[in-house]
C-alpha cells in the first residue's frame, strides 16, 4: 500500500468510527435510529480488517456508494444534519478517493485500462453531485444560492418544452448558421489571402491581435443593426469565429513542407491540384484546432449576445429574466442544457476531426 | 541603392500592415456613409432642404446617434471622455476602464494562483489527474460566461458586491489556460533531466523547484497571455448584469440602452486598447524572466 492509500484507510475507519459517535442531525439524534446509516458506519470501522486480509478492490467502491445511498436517504429523517452525519460524508468520500487510487495503482491491461479511464470520471462526476446534493440539503443552503442537482433534475422534467424551444432559438438557429457562417467566409478568405503574400503579412499580425480582443463587446452594435431575433446572434457568432478560423487556416496552409511541394511540382501539378490533393490536407489539423476553438466562442457569443436584447425566447435571455425571480433552479436547468450541447458539439467536431485526420501523429499515438 | 530598400519595405511587416489598416478604415467611412445615408436623406426630406453629394457625406459623417459612427467621431469621444474630463468624474472612460481593470487583475491574480496550485496536484497525484483532467478540458466546453450574471446576483444577495464577484468570474476564466498549460510545463523535462536529479538522490520538493519549476516557466508565460485576455473578457461580461453601474461592460449596456452608438464603440475601443495592453505586459515579462533565467533564445 502506498502512503496516500494507507492514509484513507485510517480516514476511512476514524471518520466511520467518530460518525458513529457523535449525533447524526442538530437535534441530537444517535447513529441507531437510522439503521442504513450505523450500518455503513460498522462498515466503515470494519474495513480495517484490509490490514490483516485482502479486500478486493471493488468492495471499496461497494462500501462509498452504500455510504452515498445511505447519506441521501437519511437526509429527510434528520432535517438539519450534525457533526456526525458529515463525519460519515468524509468517510464515504475518502472511501470513494480510496477506490479510485487502489484502481489505478492495479493498472489493469488492454481493454480493461480504456473502461478505467472511462469510469474514473465519471465516478469523479457522481460523486461531485453527490457531495453538492449532501452538503446543499444537509447543511440547509438557501434555495436561492444553490439548488440541489436534485431540484435541477426536476426541473429539467417539468420544464423540458421551454428549454427545448430556448435551445432550439440559441442552439439550432443562431448558434449553428453563425457559426457556419463564419467558419466558412474566414475559409474562404484565407484561401484567397493565401495566393497574396503582401496580404498575409498584412491580415496575419491584425487577426492575431483581433484574436485576443475582447470581440463579445460588438454584440450590443450587432444587436442594434441587425434587431432582436436570432440573426444578430448569428452575427456576433460569425464575427467571434471569423478571426480564430482565419489564423489557423492561412497557419495551416503554410504547414506543408518544402519537399512535398516540391514533389508536387516534379508531378505537373497546378496551384488548385497542389492546394486539393497536399496543402488542404496538411492544414486539416489546424483546420480542426479552430474548429473546435470555435464550437465553445460560438455558443458564449449566442447566449451573452441574448443579454442586449432578444424576443421572449433563448437561453441567455431565460438565464438573465429567471435570475431577476430568483429561479435559481431554472438557471441551472438552462445552464446544464448549455453545458451538454457545448461538449456535445464539441465532441462531434472531435469526432470528425479524428476521422478524417487519422493519419496524424498527435491521433496516431492516441 | 533604392530598389533594395522598396523591396525591404515591401517584404517587412510594417508596409503591408499599414496599408490593410488604411484600407480598413477607408472601407470603414464607406459603411459609415452607406449606413447612415438613410436617415441622413429622411431628414433632408422633412426639412425640404436642397442638398449635394458633398452635404451628405459631411452630414452622415457627423450625425449625433450614427448607426455607424465614423472614426473621428469615436477618437473624439475617446479624447473628450479620457483626457478633456478630471479622472475622478463618473463621465470619464479612465475610471471606467480602472474599474474594469481593477477586476480583471484580481481575477486573474486569483485565476493564476489557482491553475498553478491545481496543476502542481495533478502532476503529483494520479488519481486527482485521472478524475480532475477530463472535468477540466470538459468544462472548457461548457460556456462559464453564461453563469456570470447568476454569480453577480446570487453574490450580491449574499452581501458581497462590487470587485470581488467579477474578480472570481475573471478568476474562473482565466484558471483553465493555466492549468492545462502548467500541466504540460510541469512534465516537459525530459527523462533525462529527471534521471539526472535521481542520481543527485534529490527529493520530491528539489526535483520541483530545481527541475521542474523552471522548465514549466515558458509555458507560464504562454498560458497567462492567454488567461489575461479571457480575464478582461470576464471582467466585461461580468459588469453587464449589475445595471450598469461602472466599467467598460456597464458603458456597453448603458451605451446599447440609450442608443449612444458613439459610446459603446469608444468603449469597445478602450476595452480592445486594455487588452492590447495587458497581453504586451505580460509579454514583456515574459521577455524579462526568460531573460534572467538565461533561457531566452
Amino acid at each position: 500500500m502506498t502512503p496516500v492509500q494507507t492514509a484513507l484507510a485510517y480516514l476511512v475507519a476514524t471518520a466511520g468510527l467518530a460518525g458513529a459517535a457523535l449525533p447524526v442531525s442538530a437535534l441530537g439524534t444517535p447513529v441507531t435510529g437510522l439503521p442504513v446509516l450505523a450500518a455503513f458506519a460498522v462498515l466503515a470501522v470494519a474495513s480495517l480488517v484490509r490490514f490483516r486480509l485482502a479486500v478486493p478492490v471493488w468492495a471499496d467502491g461497494l462500501l462509498s456508494l452504500l455510504g452515498a445511498a445511505a447519506l441521501i436517504a437519511a437526509l429527510p429523517d434528520i432535517g438539519r444534519a450534525g457533526a456526525g452525519f458529515w463525519m460519515l460524508l468524509v468517510a464515504a468520500w475518502a472511501a470513494a478517493w480510496l477506490f479510485v487510487e487502489r484502481l489505478i495503482a492495479a493498472e489493469p491491461a488492454g481493454r480493461r485500462s480504456r473502461l478505467v479511464r472511462l469510469l474514473v470520471p465519471l465516478y469523479f462526476g457522481a460523486w461531485i453531485l453527490i457531495v453538492w446534493e449532501v452538503v446543499v440539503r444537509g447543511a440547509g443552503v438557501p434555495f436561492v444560492l444553490l439548488p440541489p442537482p436534485s431540484a435541477v433534475g426536476v426541473r429539467l422534467m417539468t420544464s423540458s418544452a421551454i428549454l427545448w424551444a430556448d435551445f432550439r432559438q440559441t442552439f439550432l438557429k443562431a448558434v449553428l448558421i453563425g457559426y457556419a457562417l463564419g467558419c466558412g467566409s474566414a475559409f474562404l478568405v484565407a484561401i484567397a489571402i493565401d495566393r497574396s503574400p503582401f496580404l498575409q503579412r498584412g491580415l496575419l499580425p491584425l487577426g492575431n491581435f483581433v484574436s485576443a480582443l475582447p470581440i463579445i463587446g460588438v454584440a450590443p452594435i450587432l444587436v442594434m443593426w441587425f434587431g432582436f431575433d436570432w440573426p444578430s446572434k448569428a452575427a456576433v457568432v460569425v464575427v467571434m469565429t471569423f478571426f480564430p478560423m482565419l489564423v489557423n487556416t492561412v497557419a495551416g496552409l503554410a504547414a506543408a513542407g518544402a519537399m512535398e511541394r516540391d514533389l508536387m511540382r516534379t508531378y505537373a501539378a497546378g496551384y488548385w491540384q497542389t492546394l486539393f490533393k497536399l496543402r488542404l490536407p496538411a492544414a486539416a489539423p489546424f483546420i480542426f484546432n479552430a474548429l473546435k476553438i470555435n464550437s465553445t466562442l460560438a455558443l458564449i457569443g449566442a447566449i451573452v449576445a441574448e443579454f442586449f436584447g432578444t424576443p421572449i425566447v433563448g437561453m441567455g435571455f431565460r438565464i438573465s429574466t429567471e435570475v431577476g425571480r430568483m429561479n435559481i433552479d431554472m438557471v441551472w436547468a438552462e445552464i446544464a442544457v448549455a453545458a451538454v450541447a457545448g461538449s456535445a458539439f464539441y465532441s462531434a467536431v472531435a469526432l470528425i476531426e479524428r476521422a478524417t485526420t487519422f493519419w496524424h501523429p498527435s491521433i496516431r499515438s492516441g | 541603392m533604392v530598389r533594395p530598400l522598396i523591396d525591404r519595405l515591401w517584404g517587412g511587416q510594417t508596409v503591408p500592415v499599414l496599408v490593410v489598416l488604411v484600407a480598413l478604415v477607408a472601407l470603414w467611412y464607406g459603411f459609415a456613409v452607406y449606413l447612415n445615408a438613410p436617415w441622413q436623406v429622411d431628414v433632408y426630406a422633412k426639412a425640404k432642404a436642397e442638398w449635394t453629394a458633398a452635404d451628405l457625406i459631411a452630414d452622415t459623417l457627423n450625425q449625433e446617434r450614427p448607426v455607424l459612427p465614423a472614426a473621428h467621431q469615436v477618437f473624439a469621444e475617446i479624447w473628450a471622455t479620457t483626457v478633456e474630463r478630471p479622472v475622478t468624474s463618473r463621465r470619464s472612460l479612465v475610471h471606467h476602464a480602472w474599474i474594469t481593470l481593477s477586476a480583471t487583475l484580481a481575477g486573474f491574480a486569483i485565476g493564476t494562483a489557482l491553475g498553478i496550485v491545481l496543476a502542481v496536484l495533478i502532476i503529483h497525484n494520479r488519481a486527482v489527474d485521472r478524475s480532475l483532467m477530463p472535468w477540466v478540458v470538459a468544462s472548457q466546453t461548457i460556456p462559464i460566461l453564461a453563469i456570470a450574471p447568476m454569480i453577480i446576483v446570487v453574490l450580491n444577495a449574499v452581501g458581497l458586491s462590487g470587485l470581488l464577484p467579477k474578480a472570481l468570474i475573471s478568476a474562473y476564466l482565466s484558471f483553465f489556460p493555466i492549468v492545462v498549460g502548467m500541466v504540460k510545463g510541469l512534465r516537459s523535462p525530459e527523462i533525462q533531466h529527471l534521471d539526472l536529479m535521481h542520481t543527485y538522490d534529490a527529493n520530491g520538493w528539489q526535483t520541483f523547484w530545481k527541475l521542474r519549476w523552471p522548465s514549466s516557466v515558458p509555458y507560464l508565460f504562454t498560458s497567462m497571455k492567454v488567461a489575461v485576455a479571457i480575464s478582461l473578457v470576464g471582467a466585461i461580461v461580468g459588469e453587464l448584469p449589475t445595471g450598469a453601474v461602472a466599467g467598460l461592460g456597464a458603458r456597453l449596456l448603458a451605451g446599447s440602452y440609450y442608443g449612444q452608438t458613439v459610446q459603446i464603440w469608444s468603449a469597445l475601443f478602450a476595452a480592445a486598447a486594455l487588452a492590447a495592453l495587458l497581453v504586451l505586459l505580460v509579454e514583456l515579462a515574459n521577455r524579462l524572466v526568460l531573460k534572467r533565467m538565461g533561457m531566452a533564445p
